[in-house]
């Protein structure tokens, strides 16, 4: 039998990536052309040109002005156009990203707190699960784009504008998957972990730091990965009703306005690449903080 | 106190030895029942439950699955209450002798905690019962020296083979010394030949340490390798149906499972389990 030549382990881990960013690009480039080219044929039709190549009418259709569908080089000029410019220029998308991030970096801040305090309540007041945890998921049941401008009025209202309203409608969605995920967590520890601790009368607060909250740790990390993509959902929620000044949401708004869909896109893969950003950064810290959880899995595979 | 006095002439007469003139109890037991209230009806779990165990001792609970060896234990820690009767442990309440931390509690499984290296889990209690940082290592250096892991200190569980994690849980339970030991089926989940290396290794910790050990089971011949004292129990509802004092010598080893005297014990445990059994089906 021959045996099957193996190729170098980098390249065996690099090739399914690859080939999804392959289909991904040719998928996106097709369907550019099969979105903008009727509009292109229309016009040119309009202007009398019947005559024409396949190559022009895909060239053309890659870089049209306002296209249904930008090709991603459309994008990424228009992104490197963006950076370029100082950085506290309307025109530069980092300064948005900065709005947008900071809102997020405080709601998700505010979101982890309440969250929090909300799950040791739930865990450690018996009557508080009863009475808290039906409006803690009422409270998600609420469309965030119904209640997103009212929380933007009334705090307006109260002299509070510019980062604070995003912020509170950044918390409202992320506080959430932290409560419930910190609840699930504090409980986590079996009778018998309990019972050990009893053996040793470990006080209630011995109780908590020692065996509750570390036990949490693996559900509290995958809370914030969900809170933290959903932080920036709000923030840029939270910038449509303000009349959009400032902030990736307020060029979202712009865009659509004014027909600008590279501006739109553009803003998109920004949010995008920003929120992939967050959940690898608490990733990153994840793993340094479960060090212990090397389990044998893991490592499957290698040997 | 007049009751447990009454209580130590029956449990002498009861088991057909005589009792040794100044032992001391370290566990009395007195008319103790035991009733879970279930949903539909309550359950039984120990029905009058008498039993004394001197200090220096090394005694097996064996029975069937539900014959209540675990619960009986478990009142002895104060991990639960009984609806009657008394427990004693060193003369005063199961609670105060668990707030006096005078006994390691050793589980059926290992329940170590993932998320500490084998060091920091042994040094878990001696962590909750203040001991200066120093003195918690040179402890946990030592557990682990008794049941011989020196050298995995800072391996994780997870690394470790199921019966090395059931020895760290030993090691936590020696850490800070306890004169009574309660072991919960703690070899239950391993095979044959480690379990019996482990027994080798527990009979020389006790001989070493001079422990009182409460041991729960239901492998005769482990019951009757260990132990001092056989306390035989039987299901629905959890009683003491016999309790054997071993007339093997304290120095065992691999001969002794093969005596004599080793196996008139093992026959009279394994009649005294069916008798209990019989009466069930």
């Amino acid at each position: 039998m021959a045996r099957m030549i193996r190729p170098p382990a980098i390249l065996t881990r690099a090739l399914p990536l690859l080939f999804v960013l392959a289909v991904l690009a040719v998928a996106w480039l097709g369907g550019a052309v099969w979105l903008n080219a009727p509009q292109i044929i229309d016009r040119w039709q309009r202007d009398g040109k019947t005559d024409y190549s396949t190559g022009e009418l895909v060239t053309a259709a890659w870089s049209q002005e306002r296209p249904l569908l930008p090709a991603p080089q459309q994008i990424y000029a228009d992104l490197a156009k963006s950076f370029s410019g100082r950085l506290d220029s309307p025109r530069n998308l980092l300064f948005h990203t900065w709005v947008t991030g900071s809102a997020m970096a405080s709601g998700f801040g505010l979101g982890v707190l309440l969250g929090g305090i909300l799950a040791l309540g739930i865990v450690h007041v018996r009557t508080l699960e009863k009475s808290l945890m039906p409006w803690v998921i009422a409270s998600q049941t609420v469309p965030i784009l119904a209640i997103a401008p009212m929380i933007v009025v009334v705090l307006g209202n109260i002299g509070l504008t510019g980062l604070l309203p995003k912020a509170v409608i950044a918390m409202y969605l992320c506080f959430f998957p932290i409560t419930i995920g910190l609840v699930k967590g504090l409980r986590s520890p079996d009778p018998l972990q309990l019972d050990l601790m009893r053996t040793y009368s470990a006080s209630p607060i011995q109780l908590f730091w020692k065996l509750r909250w570390p036990a949490a740790m693996p559900f509290l990390f995958t809370s914030l990965k969900v809170a933290i993509s959903i932080a920036l959902v709000g923030a840029i929620v939270g910038e449509l009703p303000t009349g959009a000044q400032a902030g990736l949401g307020a060029r979202l708004l712009a865009g659509s306005y004014y027909g600008q869909t590279i501006q739109i896109w553009s803003a998109l893969v920004v949010s995008a690449v920003l929120g992939m950003g967050l959940v690898g950064l608490i990733g990153l810290v994840e793993r340094i903080t479960l060090r212990y959880q090397a389990v044998p899995k893991a490592a499957g595979g290698r040997g | 106190m007049q009751k447990v006095v009454r209580m130590d002439d029956m449990n002498g007469v009861a088991s057909g030895f005589p009792k040794t003139a100044g032992a001391q109890a370290v566990v009395e037991i007195t008319d103790l029942s035991l009733v879970y209230q279930t949903a539909d009806h309550p359950v039984t779990a120990l029905a009058n439950v008498n039993l004394t165990i001197n200090k220096g001792d090394f005694v097996s609970f064996i029975g069937p699955s539900g014959c209540g060896k675990t619960t009986l234990m478990r009142v002895v820690a104060d991990l639960e209450h009984p609806t009657a009767g008394t427990a004693l442990v060193n003369g005063g309440s199961p609670e105060q002798a668990r707030r006096d931390r005078a006994y390691g509690y050793v589980f059926q499984a290992p329940t170590l905690y993932p998320w500490r290296s084998v060091a920091r889990n042994v040094m878990l209690p001696l962590e909750i019962m203040g001991l200066p940082k120093a003195d918690q290592r040179e402890r946990a250096r030592a557990a682990l020296e008794l049941v011989g892991l020196t050298g995995f200190e800072r391996k994780y569980p997870w690394q470790l083979s199921g019966g090395m994690q059931q020895r760290v849980s030993i090691a936590r339970a020696l850490s800070f010394d306890p004169d009574l030991l309660l072991m919960d089926e703690p070899f239950g989940a391993l095979d044959e030949i480690t379990r019996d290396r482990l027994n080798d290794e527990l009979l020389s910790l006790w001989k070493k340490t001079h422990k009182t050990v409460i041991f729960v089971t239901h492998s005769i011949s482990e019951a009757v390798y260990l132990s001092t004292k056989i306390v035989i129990m039987s299901a629905r509802p959890g009683r003491i149906i016999d309790i054997i004092d071993s007339p093997l010598p304290r120095d065992r080893s691999a001969e002794t499972r093969d005596s004599q005297a080793f196996l008139d014990v093992a026959h009279r445990v394994r009649q005294g389990l069916l008798a209990g059994h019989g009466k069930d089906d």
